[in-house]
């Protein structure tokens, strides 16, 4: 009888080509998703070095940092000259090195970690990698997923190997169902504040639990998908029948009796009884509320029902000063309640919270209801498809007559890389993932919230306990 | 990739905790397609007002640091985004080596591929290190990777840890794509055994 082993362990050891006698690792790595910020330079390096793309079939690639998401404003040229150089220079590089691609005008385009598991390209067991660091989204499928630089997509591209060492194995443990007007978000973000940003540094996260096990797979990928706030390399969620019922059929997806044999190895994944993490973290799910971060990190989190922390009440020195920048950044004064922090502008989207469901969640509180007038408030579907099935819901409709704007589908104002951007000062309850000092654009201040307190918030004005709503 | 070789200069000052990447270079600096000339953007924000004149405050625009070789910085320095444009930006100003407590992974992984050594520190070293950089210009500080000792102004050593097939491939400038292509048939044979253990993953 072997030793008990993690999900972790075991995705390790299927990849491993070879060890040095120093202990770095050589992995296999089965999908590589490739988009246009990270990429040029890896591709200038193959083409410098007379290098190719080892496994086109295990690669596809897409635009979608610089995408405008203005109605209409795809079909034309990207007015940015910078940003259209970016995409051109990706559309030559994937014909040149036969990578699939996935064009703007494509409906299957969208948001490179939205489209890979649309596509069924992300499949338990497999390890994914892509030069963007929420890569990690993938781990809800059981996918060993992690991001890379480009010398790594470089790495990737020519040898579909990496040089990497094993990363310690850390358990989240949520137990109990997550109470009422809670999301994953609410959930990550409860994690986050309580481990910290650098808490996951070195390790996978393993998330478990009746909380874990209850989400839906675009749930899931909310979790793991801000894993790398916590600092961790990947985020993991073991495999089970939600994972297999949305793979089933997907385009990229095993078929027939290749599925079969597929879920007989992907049952064989979850971590065995007694497998030994080498730290553990247990929350139990009541604790969690709807949360909202004040500063300017995602560890800054607390439930909505709270307060901006007190700088005098905190030990630490090099923490006391970060939390005094973080108030003076945001505009905000110590002990004033979150729940009275007015907004301008409200964005819904990105690769953490793009996905059908987000919508509807969004959806469900516009309904009826009206963006507060001093709000701009955008919805940035993930994909061309989570846009047009949210349009055969008719959630476009009831957002709109809400007062939202209906966008095209990109990474948009989650990191302002097109128009869509804070002005300074200007403060967003977002969907998104990074609250950093002009991550939404410069002097732009961010409050990260789920697509459900985002909703609220724009129809409040400010940020707003969902709970509350009339 | 070039070669790590001792390095000699002031250690600017970073002492502010959770430096994430887009501190170092914000995502507006990242529609390029080039490697080189980033370092006009490194910590574009802190370093420049909206109007891109220097903010004199910004430890890089004092006279004493201007052009540092070597940076002391807060825990967790590197967090947030994979980005590469982090290190370019780092190397191409001139940085070479990155003292600090601990750094977010990918940044870390990063910087070994740009000839940049980041070196993890305890904190009692890297405080000693923090006031030893805000002495300015007649603190010099020496990183000598070959034998893992940075030496203090007053001439105290302290020993560092490195991996050694990281130091091995920045004191040479190895390209480790080159390395790996090496092993081609360890991976020709993963392959093999792999398509006949998960043929859905390869396309027929």
């Amino acid at each position: 009888m072997s030793e008990p082993r993690t999900l972790f362990d075991k995705i390790w050891a299927n990849h491993l080509v070879d060890t040095q006698e120093d202990g770095t690792c050589l992995i296999y790595i089965d999908r590589h998703l490739v988009h246009e910020v990270t990429s040029p330079q890896a591709f200038a390096g193959l083409r410098a070095a007379g290098r190719g793309v080892r496994r086109p079939d295990a690669t596809i690639a897409v635009a979608d940092h610089n995408i405008p998401t203005r109605p209409g404003a795809r079909a034309g040229v990207i007015e940015n000259e910078e940003s259209r150089i970016q995409v051109e220079t990706l559309e030559r590089n994937v014909v040149e090195f036969g990578v699939p691609y996935y064009p703007i005008e494509d409906v299957r385009q969208g948001i490179v970690h939205i489209i890979g598991p649309e596509q069924g390209m992300t499949q338990p067991g497999t390890t994914v990698v892509c030069g963007d660091s929420h890569t990690s989204t993938h781990g809800a499928f059981g996918a060993l997923a992690f991001g890379i630089g480009t010398s790594e997509v470089e790495h990737v591209l020519a040898t579909q190997t990496l040089i990497q060492r094993p990363a310690r194995n850390m358990q989240v443990d949520v137990e109990g169902p997550l109470p009422a007007g809670c999301t994953a978000k609410d959930l990550i973000l409860a994690i986050i504040g309580r481990i910290g940003t650098a808490g996951g540094t070195g390790h996978v996260i393993e998330y478990t639990g009746q909380a874990i096990r209850d989400l839906s797979m675009e749930g899931r990928m909310t979790v793991c998908n801000m894993s790398i706030e916590a600092g961790a390399r990947a985020g993991l969620i073991a495999p089970d029948d939600t994972t297999f019922g949305y793979l089933k059929g997907r385009p990229h997806a095993p078929k027939g009796a290749a599925w079969d044999a597929a879920v007989a190895v992907w049952k064989r994944l979850p971590s065995d009884p007694g497998a030994v993490y080498d730290t553990v973290v247990r929350i139990p799910a009541g604790e969690i509320a709807p949360y909202v971060t004040w500063g300017t990190s995602p560890q800054d989190a607390l439930p909505i029902t709270a307060s901006v922390p007190d700088p005098a009440q905190i030990d630490d020195e090099d923490r006391r000063q970060a939390v005094q920048r973080s108030i003076d950044y945001m505009g905000l004064r110590a002990g004033q309640p979150l729940r009275e922090i007015a907004i301008d502008t409200v964005f819904i989207g990105s690769c953490t919270n793009g996905r059908i469901e987000d919508i509807r969640a969004a959806a469900a509180v516009a309904q009826g209801r009206k963006v507060a007038d001093s709000v701009r408030a955008l919805v940035v579907p993930g994909s061309g498809l989570v846009k047009e099935q949210a349009e055969e819901e008719g959630l476009d409709r009831i957002l709109t007559e809400a007062g939202f704007e209906w966008r095209d589908p990109g990474c948009s104002m989650c990191l302002a890389m097109n128009d869509d951007r804070l002005a300074p000062g200007e403060r967003s309850a977002s969907t998104s993932n990074r609250n950093f000092e002009g991550r939404q654009g410069p002097g732009g201040r961010t409050h990260l919230v789920s697509p459900a307190m985002a909703a609220a918030a724009a129809v409040a004005g400010r940020l707003a306990d969902l709970r509350d709503l009339d | 990739m070039r070669k790590f070789e001792t390095v000699t200069s002031v250690g600017a000052p970073l002492p502010q905790i959770n430096i994430d990447t887009d501190k170092i270079i914000p995502a507006r600096f990242l529609r390029t397609i080039e490697r080189e000339g980033l370092g006009r953007h490194l910590f574009n924000d802190m370093r420049f007002d909206s109007e891109g004149n220097e903010t004199p405050d910004f430890v890089l625009n004092q006279p004493a640091w201007r052009g540092a070789n070597i940076l002391v910085v807060g825990d967790n320095f590197g967090c947030g985004s994979s980005r590469e444009h982090a290190p370019w930006a780092l190397a191409d100003y001139g940085v070479r080596a990155i003292l600090g407590t601990d750094f977010a992974d990918i940044f870390y992984n990063n910087s070994f591929k740009n000839g940049l050594l980041p070196i993890k520190l305890p904190a009692e070293e890297r405080d000693k290190l923090m006031e030893d950089a805000e002495r300015g210009e007649n603190a010099r500080i020496t990183v000598d990777l070959e034998n893992q000792v940075i030496t203090r102004p007053d001439g105290e050593e302290i020993a560092f840890e490195v991996d050694p097939f990281r130091k091995h491939c920045l004191l040479n400038g190895l390209d480790d794509i080159g390395m790996t292509m090496e092993r081609a048939e360890s991976i020709d044979s993963f392959e093999a055994s792999d398509r006949i253990a998960r043929p859905w993953l390869y396309a027929e």
